[in-house]
């Protein structure tokens, strides 16, 4: 009972946060950068944030996370972070030798308005980034949006480092947005089955999914290349999954590039999944390759054999909005009930988007952006669930409330498989649905009577 | 669309400089906004006839993040945009970050897109370019043209020419440049000839002397800009003239700032001439 003195009684705050549904934006740049080919991520800010940053994304992907800082001083903070920053990108090329340096900001230097472009500028003009090497940069401070907004401007500083030759080079740009490593591989998958060239950014597969082979590398293969990354201006085209995550990078593309963009939901269930795999074949003009067909096949087989178990039960969720809004759809395709939905990222437009994915139910939702886990366990407190699907921080509120539980988003710190079992694609609606049925199930093999534990389910 | 910012020593009349030169563009035709990175919230008060305006970061703190452009900036004179980025109340929070957040959100909100139809964007900066923070109006993509104000008062040279080491930093990084020096005068021995010097010691220009005149202060007690309160003033014609000037221009440097020594000299030299 670690949360028993969340009361009943929800009283409206204007000012407190309580447990979080979020967190820093770094962290999320520090995951998309990543995803670029020989990167280290820089932190300019204080060793602290660096520290928290490297140890939460270890936490969840269970693999060393290689990033600097600028290791700000109380002269740093007075003076400027220029000099602690100019000395990094000299060190980092000189001791590590990555390709690329991301560099992120954080909340002091963005207070104290250390300017990035400026100082990358001073960089370059003093010959501190060697020939072929890059510098791209972020500004995060967290007090501004969450973990996402971080992400989605790393993501498109990648996208601002197109350089258009005029001439198409017959790919499509994918941003897959903040998802594990194996659903990148999963989307990428999918897009080689379908026959479309892609460019991919972030891709972290390969990068934070890798095996154990007795030698370290800090820059493992995995990643997109900065040669990739110039190209994507003359692609034919952006499929961005995820309107928080990808779409700013992929509007940019569009109206400085004209590079053509389409926003999708991110590809969580059924429906969500049917669109972008709709995307792909418009995009390649073919018709959908029989091992897709399957796939989708065997999912619509799974839902309608398990369907009584799924029949009208109550879902609390929380989590990051692009997946949110994907698995609500995806739970209202299943008859279930999404009932109470918080992120902890900010934006009204999620608000509307719930509401209108749910407006068939018969019921209201509880839904809010900006909200907290407090809220969501005050919310259950009064309208309880059958099954509870969040992050690992959720554990304290299923343990109290006794309801069953499926570990789902960012982070996982207590248990394993996110790094290798994708849930996207049709394939990972397979296994959201298996997870799902397992704590339904165990459920009630625990709670059955004797005349009514089942042996065939 | 050109992008201007004014700078210059705390009180050496920035914001009402700025207002009455925004009103002669206004009489030539220009389409301008005003944003006034304050936090004292006071550099569009002659425009709007004295209405206090609700201050970007206000509308932030009690709306939360989902502002529109149209909670942020009011019609003013002639129908150029106004807005206050506002701030803390002295001695709490960070003034700088203040600017840095709005300058972003005016961005994100589109207020500098092409659509908005804009000639002119100014930048009411308050006193020297303290911190971080009070550079963002200058930083690369933000306002390309820098016009400081001064007088022929030590201190108030000293700031410009502290001014002119920022724009020197930025400059080198950047597209901002330096279009000359505005003298507001302050009935100093030789200022015009003093100021006209310094300016090309800086590499620069006096792109206008404008005389101390009360009649700036009867238009401020009156909440207008000169122009709109006496139109056939003398002074309004020498607004109507630095406006011109600043139209017309087309002087933009590197500024060389001086040492102090040098400095020091100058003002010997002028103010023991008589």
């Amino acid at each position: 009972m670690l949360l028993r003195h969340t009361p009943k009684e929800i009283t409206e705050r204007t000012a407190l946060t309580i447990n979080p549904a979020k967190t820093c934006q770094p962290i999320g740049a520090m995951y998309a950068s990543l995803g670029i080919h020989g990167c280290l991520p820089h932190s300019h800010g204080s060793q602290g944030c660096c520290a928290y940053h490297r140890s939460t994304l270890t936490r969840h992907y269970k693999e060393p996370i290689s990033a600097s800082t600028s290791s700000f001083t109380e002269g740093a903070s007075v003076f400027g972070g220029q000099a602690n920053m100019l000395q990094a990108i000299n060190n980092i090329f000189s001791v590590y030798d990555p390709e690329v340096i991301a560099i992120h900001t954080t909340c002091l230097s963005e207070t104290i308005g250390d300017d990035l472009k400026q100082i990358k500028k001073k960089a370059q003009d003093e010959g501190k980034i060697p020939a072929g090497k890059t510098v791209l940069g972020a500004n995060t401070p967290s007090y501004v949006g969450s973990h996402v907004t971080g992400f989605a401007s790393m993501t498109k500083s990648m996208a601002m480092l197109a350089e258009p030759k005029g001439k198409k080079n017959g790919k499509v740009n994918i941003i897959p947005g903040w998802v594990e490593p194996c659903d990148m591989e999963e989307i990428k998958r999918l897009m080689r089955l379908i026959g479309v060239k892609s460019i991919m950014f972030p891709d972290t597969s390969g990068v934070l999914n890798g095996p154990l082979s007795g030698e370290y590398k800090m820059f493992p293969e995995g990643g997109v290349t900065i040669d990739e990354l110039k190209s994507c201006g003359d692609s034919c085209g952006t499929l961005a999954l995820g309107e928080w995550c990808s779409a700013d990078a992929a509007r940019w593309l569009d109206a400085k590039c004209k590079v053509p963009c389409k926003v999708l939901d991110m590809p969580f269930g059924l429906a969500a999944t049917d669109r972008f795999i709709d995307a792909l074949r418009t995009v390649a003009g073919v018709t959908i390759p029989e091992e897709i067909t399957l796939e989708r096949g065997q999912l619509v087989d799974m839902i309608s054999d398990m369907h009584q178990y799924l029949y009208h039960k109550k879902v609390a969720l929380v989590g990051d909005p692009d997946q949110l809004i994907a698995m609500t759809e995806f739970l209202v395709s299943l008859d279930m009930w999404p009932t109470h939905i918080v992120t902890g990222t900010p934006g009204k437009r999620f608000e509307e988007r719930i509401r209108e994915l749910t407006k068939e139910l018969p019921y209201e939702v509880n839904v809010k952006a900006a909200g907290d886990m407090f809220l969501l366990h005050q919310w259950i407190k009064n309208e309880p669930v059958d099954l509870l699907v969040g992050n690992t921080y959720c554990k304290y509120i299923a343990r109290d409330e006794d309801i069953p539980y499926v570990r789902w988003g960012f982070p996982i710190l207590d248990r394993q498989g996110h790094q290798y079992f994708p849930t996207v694609g049709y394939k990972g609606g397979i296994r959201l649905l298996e997870k799902i049925l397992g704590v339904l199930m165990d459920r009630l093999d625990r709670d059955a009577p004797e005349t009514k534990f089942e042996l065939v389910m | 669309m050109r992008k201007v910012a004014i700078y210059g020593k705390g009180g050496i009349g920035k914001s009402t400089t700025t207002q009455n030169t925004v009103a002669g563009l206004v009489e030539m035709g220009r389409k301008v906004m005003v944003v006034g990175c304050d936090p004292k919230a006071d550099s569009t008060r002659l425009l709007l006839g004295g209405l206090a305006q609700k201050s970007v970061l206000d509308t932030l703190r009690e709306e939360g993040e989902d502002v529109e452009l149209e909670n942020i900036r009011k019609a003013g004179f002639g129908g150029t945009w106004c807005v206050e980025s506002g701030g803390p109340e002295p001695g709490v929070g960070c003034a700088g970050r203040g600017i840095i957040t709005s300058i972003n959100m005016l961005e994100s909100l589109g207020a500098y897109e092409e659509s908005e139809g804009l000639d002119y964007a100014f930048y009411d900066v308050l006193g020297d370019v303290v911190c971080g923070g009070f550079a963002m109006p200058i930083r690369d993509g933000k306002a390309e043209e820098i016009y400081i104000v001064c007088s022929g008062e030590m201190m108030a040279m000293y700031a410009a020419n502290n001014i002119s080491k920022g724009i020197m930093k930025f400059a080198t990084s950047g597209s901002v440049r330096l279009g000359g020096l505005i003298c507001n005068s302050r009935n100093v021995d030789n200022e015009k000839e003093m100021i006209e010097e310094f300016a090309k010691k800086l590499g620069t220009q006096m792109i206008y002397f404008v005389p101390r005149d009360n009649d700036v202060q009867r238009a401020e007690i009156n909440r207008q800009t000169v122009i709109e309160w006496k139109k056939e003033a003398q002074q309004a014609d020498h607004y109507r003239g630095l406006a011109k000037a600043i139209d017309q221009n087309q002087m933009f440097v590197v500024p060389k700032p001086l040492a102090i020594e040098e400095l020091e000299k100058l003002l010997m030299d002028y103010g023991l001439m008589n």
